[in-house]
This record gives structure tokens, sequence and C-alpha cells, in this order.
């Protein structure tokens, strides 16, 4: 590997890469992120590059192994470039044909591509299926497209060319000044501006500065940071390196859950390369200037997301949040300056400065710049990542990206910013997503986890699981916030068993305010908010709960029963050989019953009944 | 205790030169290693780096990747996150819960299996996700519960 001392250099090294690139050399891409990994992806590129060596194309083929792109399940995914053809769920016993029909014989194996679930109908290329022709990937835009393990993928592709122009063309008051006007704002949760964030951090007086990444992304059934550190370490390494050029850091942390392993060792491999060429440590590229970056990982405490618990587990303490002020730009990590800012806020800054404020603000509303991430899960049938302009709309985003809810299902509500989130109704489905709009409907932007709910998923139950998470993950300094919650959940639990009583709604709201206002740090103040939405968007379904003893959605386990279906039930046994507690009872061939007394009420018999023989009251 | 996780600690502590701010790092390492974090270990740490043992306590109680006591030969981690949850992780769950005889959180009294929960693996697209011993298995209903744990046992 070069070691790079000018940015000439790195220009000049650039140049050597990109002449090296045939770009018309046929070339497997094999996602390798950590959703097609547990589908079996290395055994696919195994196989892959067995049948290229059986067919004597190892030299003119290349297999890259990518990070995650998004569109986990329809994984493992292989393109074929540059035709860009997308195959899709590939298995090993597919790569033959792969080579002997598409490489060699130049033919489509056509029941590899994606097809609409409506219409059957196969679409060729990534960019004709419709979860990714309504994307607009800016900061994702290289996910699935090189390999996260080689540097000289980054800078054929004009990585470092942000970091290159903020070293030689840019005063640190230049840099700053282009991210306010780009108008990027956190990404992480609270959409404070970001360069404004760096200036308050620059202004303050000292030697000794810091930046932190913020991987912890705690929200639990989101992973866009995960994609991104798989798919693009040097992209956020960029970033932070800018930055720290802005604010006058000489260190740098990143911050990464330990439940990602994946992007642990990418980021590992990232950064040794960055400091074996020279783009971290002593003066980068010539200019005097100093940075390295440690990484740090977390050790399973979603409360390190939020900044002042993180810095303490950094330190190495236990991950306790304090109160601020003082902000962590005027007394962070050991005391000093610290700028911190999430793994995709960070990644948006070479962006804005290779391509200029102007551009990086094109997309957006007037108050949210820029492209979202949004991991979309639950009852949608596209799960995946996808980044889309600020300022969609819920209904776009729900189904036309989406591609709507599986199974014929009536949509009902978003939940939008995990634990600290809430809920948005149908009715609100044209509301445009920007961070002002999701505020005024008592949701939050968050990190960009959505959650898709349909007419099966009980709201009160959605509501009992986050509280619950919550009251797990309190870090316990604070009464408000460890009995608080503790007691708000006993409250929706005893609700969920239907054992709720008269008045319990109106303690839930008291207590959420309380809550709310009372907490020591973000987590407690912004518990009782999947609570407070879901009241206030389907006060009626807590109302059937609690008067009139019945769960709409057919989810909480005190207030239905399962029933099996005389005049469907063929008899199987399935069910009965399935059932954990021994409740149901039938003889072969014949019909058979529950027994309400023994039922724990699971809804394993639904599941496996294949005659759809069970329903619930 | 035996005498080499004793030795093995003293060469993972030798690794950090940090001082006290190595301290989560240092537990992550052992944990990683044995799985669990031994008492002996644990007082080794506060004499080298000199701190009170509640301080090492108190870190090594605070974070729920840290485990106190020894963990089984076979470890699940059944994800509760969001995303898995919609989609029925706690029927899964339950499923483990009865097949394998012990609750979340415990592990068998012969050392054989430990049972967690985790809040999101980031693999939510696959989800209910259930890792046993760090290989993935995704879209887990209860009967296939079944069919890891008899797959498991015939490996054993
Ligand atoms: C309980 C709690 C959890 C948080 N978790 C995360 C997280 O996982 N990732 C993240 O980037 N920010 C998280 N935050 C927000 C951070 O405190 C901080 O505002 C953010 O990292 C700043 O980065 P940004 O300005 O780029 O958004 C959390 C905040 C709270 C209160
Ligand atoms: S919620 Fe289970 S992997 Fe994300």
């Amino acid at each position: 590997m070069h070691r790079l001392k000018t940015p000439q250099d790195l220009e000049a090294w650039r140049k050597v890469i990109k002449q090296d690139i045939d770009p018309d050399r046929p070339r497997l891409r094999v996602c390798g992120g950590t959703g097609c990994r547990s589908l079996g992806g290395p055994q696919l590129v195994d196989a892959l590059q067995r049948a290229l060596d059986g067919a004597g194309q190892s030299g003119q083929v290349e297999v890259v192994v990518t990070g995650c792109q998004g569109f986990c399940e329809q994984g493992p995914l292989v393109t074929v470039a540059p035709e860009e053809i997308a195959y899709q769920r590939v298995s090993p016993e597919n790569a033959e044909a792969i080579i002997s029909e598409t490489i060699e014989a130049g033919r489509v194996v056509e029941e590899l591509l994606y097809a609409d679930p409506d219409n059957g109908h196969r679409s060729l290329r990534e960019s004709e299926i419709p979860f990714y022709s309504h994307q607009t990937r800016r900061v994702m835009v290289l996910n699935g497209k090189i390999d996260p393990r080689r540097v000289e993928d980054y800078l054929a592709s004009g990585g470092y060319q942000a970091l290159s122009k903020a070293l030689v063309q840019l005063e640190p008051e230049g840099i700053i000044e282009e991210v306010i006007r780009s108008g990027l704002r956190g990404r992480g949760g609270a959409g404070f501006p970001t360069g404004v964030k760096w200036k308050l951090c620059r202004r303050e007086p000292g030697d000794i500065k810091y930046v932190i990444c913020n991987a912890d992304e705690g929200d639990p059934g989101a992973f866009m940071d995960r994609s991104l550190l798989e798919a693009n370490p040097h992209s956020v390494i960029e970033g932070m390196i800018v930055g720290a050029r802005a604010i006058g850091a000489k260190e740098g942390f990143i911050y990464v859950r330990s439940e990602y392993p994946l992007a642990v060792e990418t980021l590992g491999i990232a950064l040794a390369q960055a400091r074996e060429c020279g783009l971290l440590g002593r003066d980068i590229l010539g200019s005097g200037f100093d940075f390295d970056i440690q990484l740090r990982l977390g050790a399973g405490a979603f409360v390190c997301g939020e900044e002042t618990a993180l810095m303490a587990s950094i330190e190495g303490r236990p991950g306790e949040p304090r109160p601020r002020p003082p902000y962590p730009a005027q007394s962070g990590l050991w005391g000093q300056p610290t700028n911190i800012n999430n793994v995709k806020s960070w990644a948006s800054v070479p962006l804005i400065i290779a391509n200029g404020a102007e551009w990086f603000a094109e997309v957006g509303t007037e108050s949210s710049k820029g492209t979202a991430i949004f991991s979309m899960v639950g009852k949608i049938n596209n799960t995946g990542l996808v980044e889309v302009p600020m300022g969609i709309s819920l209904r776009e985003l729900v189904f036309d990206v989406g591609g709507g809810i599986p199974g014929g299902k009536a949509f009902k509500a978003v939940q939008i910013g995990g634990p600290s989130g809430g809920c948005i109704p149908a009715k609100h489905l044209d509301t445009p997503i920007d961070y002002d709009s999701l505020t005024n409907l008592g949701a939050i932007m968050g990190s960009g986890g959505l959650v898709i709910t349909d007419e099966t998923t009980c709201m009160v139950d959605l509501a009992r699981y986050f509280m619950n998470f919550v009251q797990q993950e309190s870090c316990g300094q604070c009464l408000p916030c460890r009995w608080g919650t503790q007691v708000m959940l006993d409250t929706l639990t005893r609700i969920c068993d239907g054992q709720g009583q008269p008045g319990d709604i109106e303690t839930l709201e008291r207590l959420a305010k309380t809550v709310k206002v009372a907490s020591l740090c973000g987590l407690g103040q912004t518990a009782p908010n999947p609570v407070l939405s879901t009241l206030r968007h389907f006060r009626a379904e807590y109302e059937a709960h609690v008067y009139e003893g019945r769960c709409p959605a057919g989810v909480c386990r005190g207030l239905i029963t399962y029933e099996i279906d005389p005049e469907v039930c063929t008899g199987c046994m399935v069910c009965a050989r399935n059932c954990s507690v021994g409740a149901i009872t039938g003889e072969k061939k014949q019909p058979h019953m529950i027994d309400p007394e023994l039922c724990t009420r699971c809804g394993l018999c639904m599941q496996v009944c294949k005659f759809n023989g069970v329903t619930v009251h | 205790m035996t005498y080499s996780i004793i030795d093995d600690a003293r060469v993972i502590l030798a690794g950090h030169t940090n001082g006290e701010s190595s301290l989560l790092a240092m537990l992550e390492e052992v944990q990683g290693r044995h799985r669990y974090l031994p008492r002996d270990v644990l007082i080794l740490i506060s004499e080298r780096l000199d701190i009170p043992l509640s301080q090492v306590y108190s870190v090594a109680t605070f974070y729920n990747a840290f485990s106190l006591e020894p963990k089984g030969c076979h470890r699940f981690q059944v994800c509760t996150g969001t995303a898995c949850h919609v989609r029925g992780a706690m029927q899964v769950l339950d499923r483990l819960e009865t097949q394998l005889g012990i609750q979340a959180g415990q592990t068998s009294a012969d050392l054989e299996y430990t049972l967690e929960t985790v809040n999101c693996l980031g693999a939510c697209a696959l989800g209910p996700v259930v890792v046993a011993n760090g290989s993935y298995s995704r879209h887990m209903t209860a009967s296939q519960v079944d069919r890891l744990l008899r797959r498991i046992k015939r490996d054993a």
C-alpha cells in the first residue's frame, strides 16, 4: 500500500487505481452484509469461485464481496456487472447456472430475477425494481458497489477527495461554513444542526478536543448504521477527519455496539488501511494536521447511545448519563470539548465538502435538507433500508418503496423513532416526513427506524413492549425513570392481561407527563412517548381493553381464546403435535379441540395449521 | 478457578495500556474468551489498575454483555428487537424456554445450554432471528426451534 505524503500523491494513486480497472470486465458482486451472510453468502461465494474455476473463467471474471446494500429480505444478492443484472435469493446451487448461462452464454437466469409480488413481473436490473427506483441514494450510493475491505475501491469512486479539499483549499472556518450552509441536521436523534454544533466546539478554548462517532445504534429494529459501516466504512472515517480538522481535534473514537461483529471487523480493517496509507496519523497528506481514530466497543446497554453515557463508557465507567449542561462541546470526554455525531451525519460530510452545500441542499424540505435513511421492518413486503429525500410522504414510503402490507392486511400505523418515538396512524399517511412534521404528530425522526404495523398488531401491546424495553434499559440513577417506567409498565401489563381498571388510562397519562419532565436524561424524558402517542391516536383500543375486556387486534393473551373450526379441521394432528402444553386433543381425521384452561395462547397452533382452521376471538 | 484462566487473564491485561479507561475493553476481552467474568479475574483487574474492586464490579454488572456466572457450552440468543418482536419472537423464545427447561437469562444446571435475549442484531429483515453458537437462523418459528435443537444435539 502507498504511503501518501501530499494531496498530489493521493490523486496520482487514484489515477493508477482507476487505470487498472477495466469497466468492461465481467464482475460478480456478492453481498456480504450481515443479512446475506447469514443467508449463506460465504458458501455462495465459494460456489461461484468453484464454478468459475471449473469453467476456466476465474482469470477473466472477478468476484467482489461487497457490504450490506439494504435489501436483506431478498438476499443473498448477486449483481452481474457490467450489465448490472440483479439476481436475488441466490443459493450455492445456482452458481453453475449463473456462470454457464449469464457469464458464458450471455443469457439471463430468469428465475433469479426479482418478481413483483403482485403481478409476477420480473425486473432485470436494480434500477427497475420499485424498491430501488423510488430511492435517492446519496449517502448509501456505494453500498453494494464496492469492496469495503479495499480502500482502493473507495478511492476509485472519488473517496478522500473531500479530505484533500478540506486540508488544502479550506480553512477550518470554511469547512464549518459549508456544513452550516448545507443545512445538515444530526441523523442520530434530535436533529441539531451539525455545522452549528461544530462551531460551538471549535470556539471552546483548549488544545485537547475530541470527536466521536456514535455507532451504538440502540433503537431495536433499526440497522442503517450497521449497513453503512459494513458497506462503506471509509466514508465515515473521511467525515470524521474532515470534522476533526474543522473543530481542531487530534483524537477520535468510534463507539460501535458489540452486537455488530461484522461492522466492527470491517471498521478495524478500514482504520488500519487509512493509517497505513497516511490518511490517518501524523501530518495527514503533508498538511501538518495530526489525527487518529480508536475503536471502542459497547457492551449491550441502550442508554450508552445517549451522548454523556457514551462518553462515560469510553472512559471505562458504567454508562450512566449526567445532566446537561455542560454540553459535550463544553465539557465532554475527560472533561475536554468534544463533538459527537451519528454515523450517518459523519458519512454525509464528505458529500457536502466534495459536491458543495448547494448540491446537498437540492433535495429535502425547507427545514430538513438532504436525504433520510430509514430501515423499514415489521408488516411490510420489502423489508430493508431505504434512502429517500426528506419530505417524502409516508404513503409513498410504505406503499411505493415498501411494496405495501403483506397478506392483503390493512395498514394500521407506522412506529417511528423506536423507544423514544411515536406512531403515525393511517389518517396521516400523506404527511411529509421531516423533523418538524413528525414532532408535530407526537413522533420523532429518531435515527430512522420505522416499524410498520397492520390490523393484527395491538397498539397497547406495542406500547407495553417499548415500556418494557426502556424499563430494562433504564440506568436507574433517577427515580422518575427507574420507578415511573416500572409503574407504567405494570399498568400496561395489567391492561394487556385483561385486569385493567377504570382510571388506569388516566394514571398512565399523568405518570407519562411526570416521567417526561422529571427524568435526568433523554432516555427517561422520551420513554413515555410510545404510550402518549398510541393514546393520542388509538385511545379506543385502550378503552376496549379496559372497559370491554377485548383486544381488537386479537393479540393480548389475557383477552383472547383460540378455537378450532370443526368445519375446517381435517384432523391432521399437526397442531396437537406442536402444542407445548398438550392443550389440543382429538382423534386422527376428526376435528380437534383446544382446552382453554390448559392453553397458554402462544398462537403456535394457528401458525402451523395449513388449513387456516384456528381462529382467535 | 483453574490456574490457566488467571494466566490467560494476565496476558489479556498486559495487552491494555490505557490504565483505567481500558477497564471496559479488558472485561470485554475476558468475557469474550471465557464467556463469563471469574471473580478472581475481577480481583486481579482491580489490583492491576489500582482501582477499588467495587468500581470493577459496578462496570461488570452495568452492561448486559457481561456475566458473573459461567455460561453453557451452547449459547442461544433470541433477538427480541422490535422487528423480531412483531414477527413473533416471543413464541420462539417461549418454545426455547420450554424445550430447554430454562428461562431467558439462565444457564442449565449441567452447563450445557445458555438462553439469552438480545435487542436487535441488525438482521431485522430476517426476523425472528436466533443465534445459536454464533450462527444465525432466520425466520424462526416454534417448529423450527425444534429442528434447530435436534441439529445441535445431533452435532454435539
Ligand atoms: C436514550 C438515548 C439513546 C440514544 N441512542 C443513540 C444512538 O443509538 N445513536 C445515535 O447516533 N444517537 C443516539 N442518541 C442521541 C445522542 O445522544 C446524540 O444526540 C447524537 O449521537 C448526536 O449526533 P447527531 O447530532 O449526529 O444526531 C440517543 C439519545 C438518547 C437520549
Ligand atoms: S429486531 Fe431482531 S435483528 Fe433487528
